[in-house]
């Protein structure tokens, strides 16, 4: 008899992919301003760092939103007591405001909708579990987000079939993409329980439009299936055209008010991108049907939120004035640095998709591929861990269904360091312009480009799940992407 | 959960739409009574007592002290605020290395330093509730069965059963001998489980015992070491309340006696923990599975990712658990405060002729009330209870949602309320029992006011619940204990 469950033997856990090898790269020799400049510099980790000075200026402000000091001590028992999975009330009150004015105040969230979870992975994973059964398939853009093959699939058996997006008209989710992902399901006998989106996307860091949400929400009304629309970067949004929560258009729009069966649309939330606190896990389950917030209730003592981590969470998003000032302050920091690096990459000749969110930019590097293919692909990405020492995300990791892109992340690092990225990536393209110009492989003066140390074989991937790393619960890769929670 | 309207049967998950979360059982009456009319020593001296929770408030002043004396544990005093951001950002599944470190070494001070673990195996989890789940999830499939000795903590059937749809086989076990698990008893399952044709695939033991109160014995914990090596099957042991065992015979882990079961397969043995009872945490959720099998490490790590510990509290905890001196005081002053409660209360129902299993540990007891009963019948069993509630205003749990196989035990708990309270309630009980002994006394029918329950119940008919606006709306404004991640 097996001695474990087939979930702990199989590899849907995602961790078996090549998507590792840039994070061993950036273990082995992290990148220090002072202790290693040669370092290599993280921009696969879509953190927001840019704000903590606002956040740690109010938490001095505020002595008693912590249940730790002197003035909030007093309440120290009451809420370490506390394991209502309803949560604190005044927890689901901030959290509904706080969404609330990151939309903008066009719509209301009720905070008796709200539901915890284990950070939005444990709130993805919930949905599923609500929604559909094992078998199952939720639809879902390509590229996206490589944790949902972990987070929609592993324990819940539910199965990703990718809609494609194409670079031709900038990566939009078109209707009729949508229908033919969904009719070839139906001749495949898979069963379409929904359509999955993150808005504002990642990778892409564009949102999505309000048409474009109207005719997504009419297509799943119309086929009866579900909408979970992850709004995990809602406050990332940093300019033009502003973001359009679904939760708007089901509400605001009076026709669809009226003709949009509101049991099928659902949000997922966080505060692991808009506050950058995602060691803290506030997952969020927000849905307009009553019996899947029932549901998602009881699940979430699977993974509540930590009531000391409720309760300043509750002062903080309480405070108006302090809300109001960090998210003009954290969308101006990330406009700003956007700028920046795409500037500085547009100044090399490497355009990225324009977009207005996120805490990334979606780089094409389709000119610098020696082929058009997924070998190409990662040779150039190995390339550029190895040689420009940038840990960036292949487009393949994000299922793109074209070869060429890649996520870089600009809002993890300070400036000094977005520099010397810049400079490394202006030092990588004009080496290989001099090749392309002379058409014969020229001397790098400027880079050595060594044989990439980490062999690769095509889509095999036996040395990683043999390599010892793999099997010893000691990882000596403390810091990569899939040992987070969500990168 | 209520009435799920036509469309959503259809729309939603079964895990959704069936029962596999637990809250449609008659248990629910007690919180009703208790929320509808809630002691209060000055405000509501006649309201109900709640015994139903088996929380542990008595040394909640020695940990503000302790927090007070020392704010750098906290990321929101000014003395440790400088730390903030890297506790926020750092959302690595290992958990903070120190966290590992200070939960490894308090789990061997529960034991006196007579067993060693380590770090590198503490893997953390949404609570026990979530280590429950995480672990069925790594060492079964769906359809495969846990055994579990009754009577067993409720949550069990919604923990290790409603999203992993593994089974759960009762292991019976008698008052005739204490409620002892007994190789026979075992064995019986096992056969009974295979003959049924299912497939046994662990057996989950909860030492100390809830609702026991019990400690199992180095004999017993070799016999079920054997037996599960004989079986090749796993062996989960939930040790939550290892540091409320108060006298003796002292608590001994299974970390301490897999040595001295020879051939006995380590990649067999796991244990969950938790400070939601030794500590007076459970609103913390910090959860915790410490396995001997690599993989089962391994892939409990990756699911961890669905339930983490914030890492704010990660952070206090883990200053908190560093200090030997803070943490010996604690355990040894625990110890004597659950020992007086437990003795007060204990001796006092003697008195009037109330027996309760004799128990060292928990924060609870195992009232024997069978010569109240007019016959020995689960009916009566409620009828009891409702009397219990109602009448005396004491909520307790019955042994039938433990399933326990003998009607008339009542798990009754002590360490949730004052000293005040407490002797409120002892008087409640005395005062009832000898009431009771009087009417028993005499066959006449004007013993009981039985005739005037406020509520009629008609054992496992369900439909008030299905019918009442509590379970109807999303928003129960219940904290009963299915609300409670863990009771």
């Amino acid at each position: 008899m097996a001695l474990l469950s087939k979930l702990a033997t199989n590899e849907q856990h995602g961790e078996n992919s090549p998507y590792f090898d840039g994070w061993k790269a950036y273990d082995n020799d992290p990148f220090h301003l002072v202790n290693n400049p040669n370092g290599v510099i993280q921009m696969g980790l879509a953190e927001n760092q840019l704000s903590f000075d606002l956040i740690e200026e109010w938490i001095k402000r505020n002595p008693k939103a912590s249940i730790c000091t002197t003035e909030g001590m007093e309440s120290f028992r009451t809420i370490a007591n506390f394991q209502d999975y309803h949560g604190l009330p005044e927890f689901r009150s901030a959290i509904a405001k706080f969404m609330e004015k990151t939309r903008g105040s066009r719509v209301k969230f009720d905070p008796e909708r709200v539901v915890m979870a284990g950070g939005a992975t444990g709130a993805n994973e919930t949905l599923m579990f609500c929604l559909a059964d094992p078998g199952d398939a939720f639809l879902v853009p390509s590229p996206y987000y490589p944790g949902f093959n972990r987070d929609l699939r592993w324990r819940t058996g539910v199965q990703l079939l990718p809609i494609s997006c194409k670079s031709s008209n900038s990566f939009k989710i078109t209707i009729e993409a949508l229908k033919e992902a969904y009719e070839n399901a139906q001749q495949a006998n898979v069963k379409v329980k929904g359509l999955i989106l993150t808005n504002p996307s990642n990778p892409l860091g564009t949102t999505l439009d309000r048409d474009t949400l109207k005719n997504l929400l009419t297509f799943t009304n119309e086929h009866n299936i579900h909408l979970v629309c992850d709004e995990i970067y809602a406050t990332t949004v940093f300019d033009a055209p502003q973001f359009v929560s679904i939760a708007e258009i089901i509400t605001n729009d009076e026709v669809t008010n009226r003709c949009i069966n509101k049991d099928l649309v659902h949000i997922v939330y966080s505060l692991s991108k808009d506050m950058g606190f995602p060691g803290f896990r506030v997952g969020i389950v927000y849905s307009f049907n009553d019996d899947v917030v029932n549901c998602a209730r009881k699940m979430s003592s699977f993974g509540l939120v930590s009531t000391q981590t409720q309760h300043i969470i509750a002062a903080m998003l309480s405070d108006d004035e302090f809300v109001e000032e960090f998210l003009i302050e954290s969308a101006k920091r990330l406009r700003k640095r956007h700028e920046k690096f795409t500037g500085g990459l547009e100044e090399v000749g490497i355009k990225c998709l324009k977009s207005n969110a996120g805490l990334f930019c979606w780089m094409d590097l389709r000119p610098l591929l020696k082929e058009p293919t997924h070998d190409g692909e990662v040779t150039l990405w190995k390339l550029i861990i190895n040689d420009v020492k940038l840990n960036v995300s292949p487009g393949s990791s994000f299922n793109c269904p074209e070869t060429g892109w890649f996520r870089v992340c600009f809002a993890n690092i300070d400036d000094q360091t977005v520099d010397i990225a810049l400079v490394r990536i202006r030092m990588f393209v004009d080496g290989n312009n001099d090749v392309k110009e002379n058409g014969v492989a020229k001397e790098k003066q400027h880079w050595k480009r060594s044989n990439l140390r980490l062999s690769f074989s095509n889509g095999k991937y036996d040395e990683n799940v043999m390599s010892l790393n793999m099997m010893s619960p000691n990882s000596p890769i403390p810091h990569s992407p899939l040992v987070r929670a969500r990168n | 959960m209520g009435f799920i309207s036509g469309n959503n049967k259809k729309l939603l998950s079964k895990i959704a739409t069936n029962d596999g979360h637990g809250e449609n059982s008659a248990y629910f009456d007690g919180w009703k009574a208790y929320e509808n009319d809630p002691f209060h020593l000055t405000q509501n001296p006649n309201g109900v007592i709640q015994m139903g929770l088996a929380e542990n408030q008595l040394c909640f002043d020695l940990i503000q002290e302790w927090v007070v004396n020392n704010p750098k544990a906290s990321i929101c005093t000014s003395e440790g605020a400088q730390d903030f951001k890297d506790i926020a950002i750092f959302q690595d599944y290992h958990g903070l290395p120190e966290f590992r470190k200070a939960v490894s070494r308090f789990m061997e001070k529960v034991r006196g330093d007579r067993v060693t673990f380590d770090p590198e195996r503490i893997v953390m989890s949404g609570g026990a509730t979530g280590a429950i789940e995480t672990l069925t999830f790594c060492l079964a499939d769906p359809g495969d069965a846990f055994l579990v000795p009754t009577p067993y903590y409720p949550a069990f059937d919604r923990d290790l059963r409603w999203r992993t749809r593994v089974q759960l086989y009762p292991v019976v076990c008698e008052s005739s001998n204490n409620f002892k698990v007994t190789k026979e008893a075992l064995e019986d399952a096992y056969e009974k489980a295979q003959e049924s044709n299912i497939r046994v695939k662990g057996l989950l033991i909860n030492n100390p015992s809830n609702p026991l109160g019990t400690v199992l014995d180095r004999e017993t914990l070799k016999d079920i070491l054997r037996f599960i090596n004989d079986k090749n099957i796993h062996l989960v042991c939930d040790e939550i309340y290892a540091a409320t065992a108060f006298s003796q015979p002292s608590f001994i882990s299974i970390a301490e006696v897999k040595e001295e079961v020879v051939g006995c397969n380590e990649n067999l043995v796991h244990i969950i923990y938790s400070l939601s009872k030794d500590l007076g945490f459970p609103g913390f959720r910090v959860g915790i599975i410490y396995s001997y099998n690599d993989v089962v490490v391994n892939i409990a790590r990756k699911m961890s990712s669905f339930g983490l510990v914030s890492t704010q509290t990660q952070r206090l905890i883990a200053s908190m658990l560093s200090d030997d001196i803070f943490v010996e005081n604690f355990i040894a002053k625990s110890s004597v405060r659950l020992s007086q409660r437990h003795g007060l209360f204990t001796k006092g129902l003697a008195q009037v002729g109330i027996n309760t299993l004799k128990s060292n540990a928990g924060l609870f007891f195992w009232m024997d009330l069978r010569r109240l009963l007019k016959e020995p019948t689960f009916e009566d069993e409620l009828d009891l209870w409702h009397i219990i509630i109602n009448e005396v205003k004491l909520n307790v749990s019955p042994g039938c949602s433990f399933h326990c196989s003998e009607p008339g035990w009542f798990r009754v708990c002590f360490a949730n309320m004052d000293d005040e309270t407490m002797r409120v309630a002892l008087r409640r009980i005395r005062h009832f029992v000898l009431k009771e002994n009087k009417g028993l006394e005499v066959a006449s029918k004007k013993q009981c006011r039985r005739n005037k329950l406020e509520i009629s119940l008609s054992f496992r008919r369900l439909d008030d619940f299905m019918n009442s606006p509590f379970m109807n709306s999303p928003h129960s404004p219940m904290s009963s204990p299915m609300v409670q991640a863990r009771t």
